[in-house]
């Protein structure tokens, strides 16, 4: 089953195991070990996306994750995919089916490149020029149109079915990048018994060795494959040391904490994936870490640089020796190094066809190059390539001398059939991690790169990645800085036989015949950025280099840059005559290479997304019907209908019921704080806004919580238990901020407070009844506790007993109604329940959830912290002035009530609202008016903050926040809604039992 | 991403910490007294250095203290910790 462009022999493929594939719905045949990349390119296909603005035909580029055409999308089961893989780092398994994803109709009849003929309308910063008016074209023709045109690859629409891992390691020295300066870091750092974390995203170690030409290159005499694989054996040997391959760092973040992703499964056959873990992320802290990253290489800026078959030359390289592909049959070669000259030579000894190099340089005497020579290679010096032909596949190359200054190009025009191009631009150091963990570079006016310079933290770069290039010098580097580093006097000795190489020379924008702007140089291919566009950009103004990315999308595609951000900044350099060091870099951002959602959630997902928490009763009010609300962690019981009754009615009913007879709540998830200590009630006296020193044993009072801004933090009743002794309740959702806040003000601006605080919130169960027949039912319930009100009154507390358990009762009333809480150790908390059910079913005893517990409240006027108020909400703004005390010297919060802002007399304030028509509900958080306009903008004073029907007084009723609300009690205003504006009368907050005559009925 | 070392428990990650803002500011002991812009510069007038600042930090997963840090905002390495009340280290 070989394929027309595998060669008969090499590579690191198993010839023996011959494995089928789909690409865009047809069946292909790869062997073991390839890539999807490589296995199209042994079939003969460089054609495998469209570009994303003009739609052009686009080719295999690379051969690895700086790939910027070739994206996929892998086709699993039915609405299960994974958009913006990259063909040349896909492993091919039995089963992959992988289509194009940035093509429509498909990538052979495209209807999106019709843009291509339009291009001049599609310059840089087209998107921000063009999609900005009217709005209303957004939604049905914009959108549609980018979206559809873009195509970055589809979402998956069903559930993620794969497992995926979290692992946390600690290591002393991590070494990212197990090429030849990795793998020679990773053997110094073993001599000094450190524990090495080695990885690399790829799967087999080795780098860019694996793929060099052996008659060029040795290692102790060794072949470089023969190199790796001892090397690699003897590491494996070596208990300290932990590889791992097919991991990719994805951020490197300060103090050495590195975030990975590990691919476990994606590259075996579908049947041997099941049950196992898709992808681990693995979360490293490293004492020390040594970057070889190593270098990614440049490809060359010239008309028409993107045609498929137009391929970077280590790539090809890499895809004859590690895949036995080759990926043409008649090819020519663009330079500026002697590198390129190896591919000529590994090309030519495998009897594929190089018929010329074309130069920009003067002359070069490297050892490779004048083997070429002697291999009868066409070397074109002081030439480049301006133009190529070809549609989707190129077929020519345009040829012409540059001149002496390389700014122009002059004589004739060659044209020179070709399959293949190669293009080599030199090397770039891949810095991205360095400069993710805060490093600086440096900019090498004469080999035109960016370098590491200089890093706080305990980091070292060796090899390329560091600007260090041939295979001698990366190696020895390695070495030594690796033993400077770890501090390891061990040396060994390394022999490399490496070519002599000769100089580099670079031309950031090849020069062309055509009259500038006529020329298609693609910078950016992934997103369609040219040198033009860069070009235009500078003309309209666009200096710094971060706006000129973002106005071009220059390096914004998901391969971050890794291609053109080198070349976008040459050509800013060049035309704004600012030297490149000056010039400075775009930031590089984390992931470096794109990562899963999947392995970032982990195991994380459904039940363990958050924690639930239940309260100890939860099982009788799920056994009960009930329906529940979120209240931060907490599942409270929001309603119990019965038979077909819907939210309101239930509500209607539990309302009415706990007004007529008897009604039962489940508080216990309201905080609770144990207050203990020599200075407890001084404490108090400074955290809440009313006064506390008086309050007697036994009572209870409500107290309300200020920020040191005079806005209403918090609320709930305390108990004072003893002389030293409280117990402080909070809102449900407040409990554990409240507690954070306290505890900042003991321990930092009063810490000579004795005060010790602790939360009981889940120790205690907390069952509230109330209504007329509560007292009677309480007294069936406990046993030792006399319930007539003089000596147990409406805010005060008592011990009690129920059997043998414990129980502590309060007389404190949220619903305006007579009222008890009986709070007893959590896990007594549902058979007090019951029985409470038990002994108040003779009185009609009905439990209601937190909706009814709202509507009964608001009856009262009763404020909710975060309903009534919003941070911006004083206790005078809610008419509570009698709350904060006048005679306290000082308390959290106070000088900002006399702050002249807050001392407004039009702040929005707490009112009550009535509508004309009683049965008129109004929308919570509706807008209020004073007066009417026939359309917006109108003049808002005001909110709505509650709204219910009560069933008690038979009519609507809401509570708002509205300008100056005090002084506007009897005055009509307007609640305009989309179809009809609602008439409301400003009334007074309370609305039921203003004397409040029922808490003692 | 910090390793901060809580005076109480040693080297943590910072996961287990909150952070409390800028250190060292006192709550005036006669709020009553002062002018609204003296109120407003202690309420709402922050440093917000770029460079070394001494900041608050609750190990709020962890003892549950606060403490003082001195923390070079540019590059966030921590120069050093020490307790409510005491001075830091230079
Ligand atoms: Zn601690």
């Amino acid at each position: 089953m070989t394929s027309k462009y595998r060669l008969s022999s090499g590579g690191q493929i198993n010839r023996s195991e011959s494995i089928s594939f789909k690409f865009n719905g047809k069946t292909f045949y790869g062997y073991k070990g390839d890539t999807l990349a490589s296995a199209l390119l042994a079939n003969g296909i460089h054609l495998v996306g469209r570009s994303f603005k003009y739609h052009r035909p686009r080719g295999i580029l690379t051969s690895g994750v700086e790939e910027p055409n070739a994206l996929v999308q892998i086709i699993k089961d039915k609405g299960k995919t994974d958009p913006n893989l990259r063909a040349t780092q896909i492993e091919i398994y039995e089963g992959l089916n992988a289509t194009s994803q940035n093509s429509w109709p498909s990538v052979n009849f495209d209807l999106g490149s019709i843009n291509n003929l339009f291009s001049p309308i599609i310059p840089a910063g087209f998107y921000y020029k063009t999609f900005m008016w009217p709005a209303s074209l957004w939604k049905n023709v914009y959108e549609y149109f980018i979206r559809k045109a873009a195509g970055l690859g589809k979402s998956p629409t069903k559930k993620d079915p794969d497992i995926y891992d979290h692992c946390y390691y600690h290591c002393e020295v991590l070494i990212v990048g197990a090429g030849p300066a990795g793998l020679v870091a990773a053997k110094t750092a073993l001599k000094a018994g450190k524990k090495v974390l080695l990885v690399d995203e790829r799967p087999n170690f080795g780098g860019n060795l694996n793929f060099s030409n052996k008659d060029y290159n040795k290692i102790n005499e060794l072949d470089p494959l023969e190199w790796i694989k001892k090397t690699c054996l003897e590491l494996q040997k070596n208990k300290n040391i932990k590889l791992l391959s097919r991991t990719s760092v994805a951020a490197y973040h300060n103090y050495n904490y590195l975030i990975m992703m590990q691919n476990l499964t994606d590259h075996l056959p579908d049947k041997d994936k099941k049950e196992k873990i898709r992808q681990r992320l693995w979360k490293v802290r490293a004492k020390k870490v040594i970057l070889a990253t190593g270098s990614i290489e440049r490809p060359m800026i010239f008309d028409c640089n993107d045609r498929p078959g137009i391929m970077l030359s280590s790539a090809v390289r890499k895809y004859a020796n590690t895949y036995g592909v080759k990926c043409g049959n008649n090819i020519s070669i663009f330079t500026n190094n002697d590198d390129a000259y190896e591919t000529a030579i590994t090309l030519h000894n495998k009897g594929v066809k190089v018929k010329s190099v074309i130069d920009i340089r003067e002359k070069s005497d490297g050892t490779l190059t004048n083997k070429c020579r002697e291999l009868g290679i066409k070397i074109y010096w002081k030439s480049a390539v301006i133009y190529t032909e070809g549609y989707k596949k190129i077929t020519k190359i345009h040829v012409m001398r540059l001149s002496k200054d390389n700014t122009n190009v002059v004589g004739n025009k060659l044209k020179i059939d070709c399959d293949l191009l190669c293009v080599s631009g030199g090397y770039t150091p891949a810095v991205h991690l360095f400069t993710q963990s805060g490093g600086k570079l440096d900019y090498n006016e004469k080999k035109h790169y960016f370098f590491p310079k200089k890093n706080t933290l305990s980091q070292i770069s060796v090899g390329s990645c560091n600007g260090t290039f041939g295979l001698k010098k990366i190696i020895l580097e390695a070495q030594e800085k690796t033993r400077e580093f770890l501090s390891i006097s061990e040396t060994e000795q390394f022999n490399v036989l490496e070519p002599e190489g000769g100089v580099f020379e670079n031309i950031w924008l090849i020069p062309s015949n055509k009259i500038s702007g006529k020329t298609k140089s693609f910078v950016d291919y992934q997103n369609d950025s040219t040198a033009n566009d860069i070009k235009l950009a500078l003309r309209e103004g666009f200096k710094s280099i971060e706006h000129v990315k973002r106005y071009t999308t220059t390096g914004m595609a998901t391969d971050q840059g890794k291609i053109a951000n080198m070349h976008a900044l040459g050509i800013v350099s060049e035309i704004t005559n600012t030297k490149l060091g000056e010039l400075g870099t775009t930031t590089f951002r984390p992931p470096y290479s794109p990562i899963t959602f999947g392995a970032l959630v982990g195991r994380n997902v459904g039940q363990f997304f958050d924690i639930t928490r239940k309260t100890p009763i939860h099982d009788w009010h799920e056994k009960n019907n009930a329906k529940f609300e979120d209240v931060g962690q907490w599942k409270r019981a929001w309603y119990y209908p019965k038979d077909k009754e819907n939210m309101y009615d239930a509500v209607q009913r539990e309302s009415k019921a706990a007004r007529e007879c008897a009604g039962i709540l489940d508080a216990s998830t309201l905080g609770k704080i144990d207050i203990q200590g020599r200075d407890a009630s001084e404490f108090l006296n400074r955290v809440y806004t009313n006064a506390w020193s008086k309050l007697a044993i036994g009572k209870c009072r409500y107290g309300l919580m200020l920020n040191e801004d005079g806005m209403v933090y918090d609320d709930g009743v305390t108990t004072r238990l003893s002389e030293n002794h409280y117990v402080m309740t909070t809102t449900t959702g407040g409990a554990a901020t409240v507690m954070g806040k306290l505890e900042d003000f003991l321990q930092t601006e009063w810490p000579e407070l004795k005060v010790y605080l602790t939360t009981v919130t889940d120790h205690f169960a907390t069952v509230s009844v109330c209504g007329p027949h509560s007292k009677k039912i309480l007294e069936k319930v406990t046993q030792n506790i006399d319930y007539s009100d003089t000596s147990f009154p409406h805010m005060s507390f008592t011990n009690g007993l129920i059997d043998k358990i414990k129980c502590r009762v309060m007389r404190i009333s949220f619903t305006g109604e007579l009222s008890y809480e009986i709070n007893v150790q959590a896990n007594y908390g549902q058979s007090v329940w019951e029985k409470c059910m038990a002994a108040g079913k003779e009185f009609g005893i009905t439990p209601y959830g937190t909706e009814a517990m709202h509507l009964l409240r608001a009856e009262k006027g009763f404020i909710i912290v975060g309903q009534e108020t919003d941070g911006t909400v004083t206790p005078v703004d809610l008419q509570m002035d009698w709350i904060v005390s006048k005679k306290k010297y000082d308390f959290i919060g106070k000088r900002s009530l006399y702050r002249s802002d807050t001392m407004r007399e039009d702040r929005k304030q707490y009112v009550g609202l009535l509508t004309n028509d009683p049965k008129e509900i109004l929308e919570e958080g509706a807008q209020i008016v004073a007066e009417v306009k026939n359309k917006p903008p109108m003049n808002m004073i005001g909110h709505v903050t509650s709204s219910y029907y009560s069933p008690n007084l038979k009519k609507s009723i809401a509570l708002a926040v509205v300008k100056n609300g005090k002084k506007l009690k009897g005055k009509k205003l307007y609640v305009p809604m989309q179809n009809k504006t609602i008439e409301v009368i400003v009334s007074d907050t309370i609305f039921l039992d203003k004397e409040g005559k029922r808490l003692n009925a | 991403m910090f390793i901060i070392k809580c005076p109480y428990c040693g080297e943590r990650d910072h996961s287990e910490f909150s952070y409390g803002g800028e250190a060292h500011l006192v709550r005036p002991k006669q709020p009553t007294e002062l002018s609204d812009d003296q109120w407003a510069e202690y309420l709402f007038m922050r440093k917000n250095i770029k460079g070394l600042q001494y900041e608050r930090w609750n190990h709020s997963h962890g003892c549950r203290r606060w403490f003082n840090a001195a923390r070079d905002t540019s590059n966030d390495k921590i120069h050093s910790v020490y307790k409510i009340g005491e001075k830091p280290n230079k």
